[in-house]
């Protein structure tokens, strides 16, 4: 080996040695806590644990049918309604821009807004917005002869309202992405398809959206993590617990709650290796299938 | 005939999609500039005598304006940082490799961060810094950092890397081809992700609901305490998200353009 390649190697390290050592530092020693924290029947304080408990946390959250499950299903529930939606609506809004047009600028500006907007914002306009009494979402039902809704101040509506502020705040992100994924697309392909006789529809499924399938499951793993996640739009809207009747609780929802509410410690960092297991197991299905299916 | 009324047709399609995506941004700043009479009443759209008023009581709140002073501060500091650091990282992935270890991202945009948040707490506990603007800054780092990363590692593998290799050979160091080639010509991209970056720590709200105290809590923990005042003054509290979201509007009508292959990165490759 060369001096310059020693002195090359000694530099990749120096340069990556901050950045790796400080978002090393910030995950491993807390994720290790967490998972003491899970074993100990630490209440009220994080030292108050007296000794392990042969994962006591764990039987209790999993044997949990009013506060555990029912946040697991709700966190299905939104994030697999959420991600579905969009991803539909997203792939067809970036068929949509495709081809290129005037004011495209402009479009894509607006689809930035709901993406970078902050979510406590949001959830405030949102409230505004379905009010049940003064917005203006029930004045336009009114005038459609729909009777007036209760919305988020509703136990039953909570959830797939907010499941549908999140179809409108990242549907945007998804058609981008599937944008960016479709500019990236050879043309050759779909010119050959068309001479050869194929519909736009035959063209869009056998040839547009093979070609889109890496990016497609790329922008959906990254919206799945997010969704399952999802914290500010639910606590800003509903408050502690996701309402009175835990209607929005998911369990990131549950997991703050029984940390920052109730000081269960021990009991939380449980639902958080769970929950945390989850996601991981999420992203390495959603993989799979992705390799799978290119394979 | 058939190709100008498909052409108006996908027109339509297009404002429609626009339309319901913005309104309810609109809708927002409006009421901004409506009384608390005009806000609560649903058949005063989007034609009104506008007024400052909702501004004016906002901006006489030192709550507010110190909250958004603290979001502005903890944004800047928390960028320059990581971008210091996540820069010539990402260099060093994007030329030499180094995948495995992109994959610390991977986990870092994976692990729920309430798991981070408890042990976060206890240890700057330990060390008097709960309420500081170090554990904020540090905090927003962690999102930061991974971020840059993602975006820049996809940007140097883009540049090419013959130019760099000239360098060597008319005598320059490794790093002097990092800092005299490679971060010149990286300068949009580091940009973009910085601004990515400082939008994401300007809207972050659970690590400052936790880790911040009176003096050092963010815009969107003081939004969020002034719900509460919701059904007395729409007003005002539309006002206070208006001024938190307007330089996320700026940001995306300026930089439209850079801001969508920034947040794209990384995306359209396996």
């Amino acid at each position: 080996m060369s001096g310059f390649d020693r002195s090359h190697r000694r530099l990749r390290w120096l340069m990556l040695a901050p950045a790796l050592g400080f978002v090393g530092l910030m995950i491993i020693f807390p994720l290790l806590f967490t998972l003491h924290l899970s074993f100990t029947d630490a209440f009220g304080a994080v030292n108050a644990g007296k000794g392990y408990d042969g994962g006591q946390n764990y039987l209790d959250a999993l044997g949990d049918g009013r506060r555990f499950w029912p946040a697991v299903w709700r966190t299905v529930y939104f994030t697999v309604g959420a991600v579905v939606i969009e991803t539909i609506l997203g792939l067809a809004i970036a068929m949509l821009l495709r081809k290129p047009f005037r004011g495209m600028r402009v479009v894509r500006s607006v689809l930035m807004v709901p993406l970078l907007a902050t979510p406590v914002a949001i959830g405030i306009l949102w409230l505004l917005i379905l009010d049940p009494t003064n917005g203006i979402a029930n004045h336009l039902l009114g005038a459609l002869g729909v009777p007036p809704q209760e919305f988020l101040g509703s136990v039953s509506q909570s959830l797939p309202v907010l499941m549908l502020i999140d179809v409108w705040q990242w549907t945007p992100m998804m058609a981008l992405l599937l944008l960016a994924g479709l500019s990236t697309l050879p043309e050759e392909p779909e010119e050959a398809a068309r001479v050869d006789g194929a519909t736009s529809w035959q063209r869009f499924r056998h040839v547009i959206l093979p070609g889109l399938w890496t990016t497609l499951m790329t922008a959906l793993v990254l919206r799945a993590v997010d969704a399952l996640k999802t914290f500010d739009i639910l606590y800003a809207t509903k408050g502690p617990g996701g309402g009175s009747d835990f209607e929005v609780e998911t369990l990131n929802v549950y997991a703050y709650g029984l940390t920052f509410d109730y000081q269960e410690y021990g009991l939380a960092a449980a639902v958080l290796v769970l929950f945390t297991l989850f996601i991981v197991g999420v992203v390495v299905l959603l993989r799979r299938r992705s390799r799978e299916a290119s394979a | 005939m058939n190709r100008t009324l498909w052409t108006a047709l996908r027109a339509l399609a297009i404002t429609v999609v626009c339309l319901i995506i913005a309104m309810p941004v609109v809708w927002m700043i409006a009421a901004a500039f409506k009384t608390n009479v005009q806000v609560t009443d649903p058949t005063v759209g989007l034609v009104f005598s506008p007024t400052l008023e909702n501004f004016r009581t906002v901006l006489a709140d030192g709550e507010i304006v110190r909250s958004l002073g603290n979001s502005a501060l903890v944004g800047i500091v928390s960028t320059v940082l990581s971008a210091l650091i996540a820069v010539p990282a990402a260099w060093a992935v994007g030329r030499f490799r180094m995948h495995s270890t992109g994959s610390l991202v991977l986990v870092a945009r994976i692990v729920p961060a309430i798991s981070l948040l408890v042990p976060w707490y206890y240890l700057f506990a330990q060390l008097g810094l709960v309420g500081s603007y170090t554990v904020l800054v540090l905090s927003h780092m962690f999102v930061s950092v991974p971020l840059i990363l993602w975006i820049m590692i996809g940007f140097f593998e883009g540049l090419p890397i013959e130019l760099e290799e000239a360098g060597h050979v008319d005598g320059l160091t490794a790093f002097g081809a990092f800092r005299r080639i490679a971060l010149p010509l990286a300068a949009p991209g580091t940009a973009t992700a910085s601004v990515l970056a400082f939008i994401f720590s300007w809207n972050n709200f659970m690590f400052a609901l936790i880790l911040s105290d009176e003096d050092t809590k963010t815009m969107p923990v003081t939004l969020f305490n002034f719900i509460s005042y919701a059904s007395t003054d729409w007003g005002g509290l539309m006002a206070a998200a208006t001024l938190m979201t307007l330089p996320v509007l700026v940001a995306a009508v300026l930089g439209q353009k850079y801001l969508v292959a920034g947040l794209t990165a990384g995306a359209t490759k396996g």
